[in-house]
């Protein structure tokens, strides 16, 4: 049961993160790229660390996983943010 | 063919490919971005070959502070241009590489099978140490000279950095800051990461007495947040005279200098420990390399005093 669990959940995960990279690769700007990007980067890595559960020592490997996507949450939501803020800055221009 | 041989050849490829897109590519914050990335899959490439250690390292220092050294230098570079580098500068370069290259694959082809080892002769001294990682064991017994020798190797090229401040800045703060705006989300990343990032650097160099981690990746978390506090603006690089600030750049040398001379009251060597304190010193080592390491990989970032201490 919790083998399926992973599975399905790295699966999506991986699916997740192979939209994102097309998304990169294929939008017009910046801008929806970076939407492109984190959306499917932070919900892949998220399903990725779902699945990785199981199968780490409760409770400080647990702890540590979730630690890991909820900085990288908070990083990649700040870094778009300055991202985001420069290119209209300079569209402003 | 199995998953792990298709696995391992792809990400070979995809470091070979990541390195040329570094040599040759024309724009430099690409290459430079390019760079950071190379080093993180070259990190992946060791944890494959089963060595943590040097994964992590390669992520910490290879990536992410020698990324940031080459960010900032590379945003001071930007009203340059100079000429690229002429073709007979690139003709030796690419020759030295080569034949490089050619000896690497010569050694690994022509190993023996099974490849000769002295690992469980040089893990049995280890076990006195009290250290579960064996290659922070390796790092503190049998290389402590080199491991200390590195340190001051690191404070050599922070003197060199320094030495790159004009004369009437001497003293003075690094002008580090190149946030163009101040507060919003930087100033938000600030506050939220540097506190967890900081428990992360201390939990990194504790636990690398007994697994993957040790002062190096340790200290390297810590500059990061420090370089982080400085560009949100948070705090300020220090002045290049604090007193405090270079006593904490040299406290890792002077703490093994110490240890290292007292070796001969105890054993009569220099850097020998005695075997029933080892691991409580060893401890005092790290702990003072890690505060080492962190001070000075991030004023190597902050770069020389740009700002003379009276205005």
């Amino acid at each position: 049961m919790t083998a399926l669990l992973s599975i399905v959940s790295i699966s999506l995960g991986c699916l997740f993160f192979l939209a994102g990279s097309v998304g990169l690769l294929r939008f017009p700007d910046t801008l929806t790229r970076l939407h492109a990007l984190t959306k499917a980067d932070n919900l892949g890595l998220g399903l990725i660390m779902v699945g990785l559960l199981p199968h780490v020592a409760w409770p400080f490997g647990v702890f540590k996983l979730v630690l890991v996507w909820v900085l990288v949450l908070i990083s990649s939501a700040a870094v778009s943010q300055l991202v985001g803020r420069r290119v209209r800055g300079e569209r402003k221009e | 063919m199995n998953a792990e041989l298709i696995f391992g050849v792809l990400l070979a490829g995809l470091i070979l490919a990541l390195a040329s897109y570094v040599i040759l590519g024309r724009n430099r914050f690409a290459t430079t971005v390019g760079f950071v990335a190379y080093g993180l899959v070259l990190s992946l490439g060791w944890m494959v070959l089963a060595a943590p250690d040097v994964a992590l390292t390669e992520a910490a220092l290879g990536s992410g502070v020698t990324g940031a050294l080459l960010l900032a230098a590379c945003h001071k570079l930007r009203n340059d241009h100079a000429r690229p580098s002429g073709p007979f500068l690139k003709l030796i370069a690419m020759i030295l590489c080569g034949v490089l290259t050619a000896a690497l694959i010569a050694v690994v082809l022509n190993l023996p099978e099974p490849p000769p080892s002295l690992a469980e002769t040089a893990m049995e001294p280890l076990k006195s140490t009290g250290l579960g990682n064996p290659v922070t064991a390796t790092l503190m017994a049998y290389r402590a000279l080199d491991t200390m020798l590195e340190k001051v190797v690191l404070l050599l090229s922070l003197v060199a950095v320094w030495s790159l401040a004009p004369d009437r800045c001497w003293g003075g703060r690094p002008a580090f800051g190149y946030a163009a705006e101040r507060g919003g989300p930087l100033l938000f990343l600030a506050r939220v990461l540097i506190p967890s990032g900081v428990v992360v650097g201390i939990y990194l160099f504790w636990v690398g007495a007994d697994a993957p981690g040790g002062a190096f990746a340790g200290g390297a978390v810590i500059s990061a947040m420090a370089i982080l506090g400085f560009w949100a603006g948070v705090s300020q690089p220090p002045a290049v005279s604090s007193l405090s600030l270079r006593g904490i750049l040299v406290i890792g040398i002077v703490v093994f200098l110490v240890v290292g001379y007292c070796g001969y009251l105890w054993n009569s060597s220099f850097l020998s420990y005695p075997e029933a304190f080892a691991k409580p010193i060893i401890v005092v080592i790290e702990v003072a390399m890690t505060a080492s390491i962190a001070a000075t990989l991030a004023m190597l970032v902050a770069g020389p005093p740009g700002t003379s201490l009276r205005r």
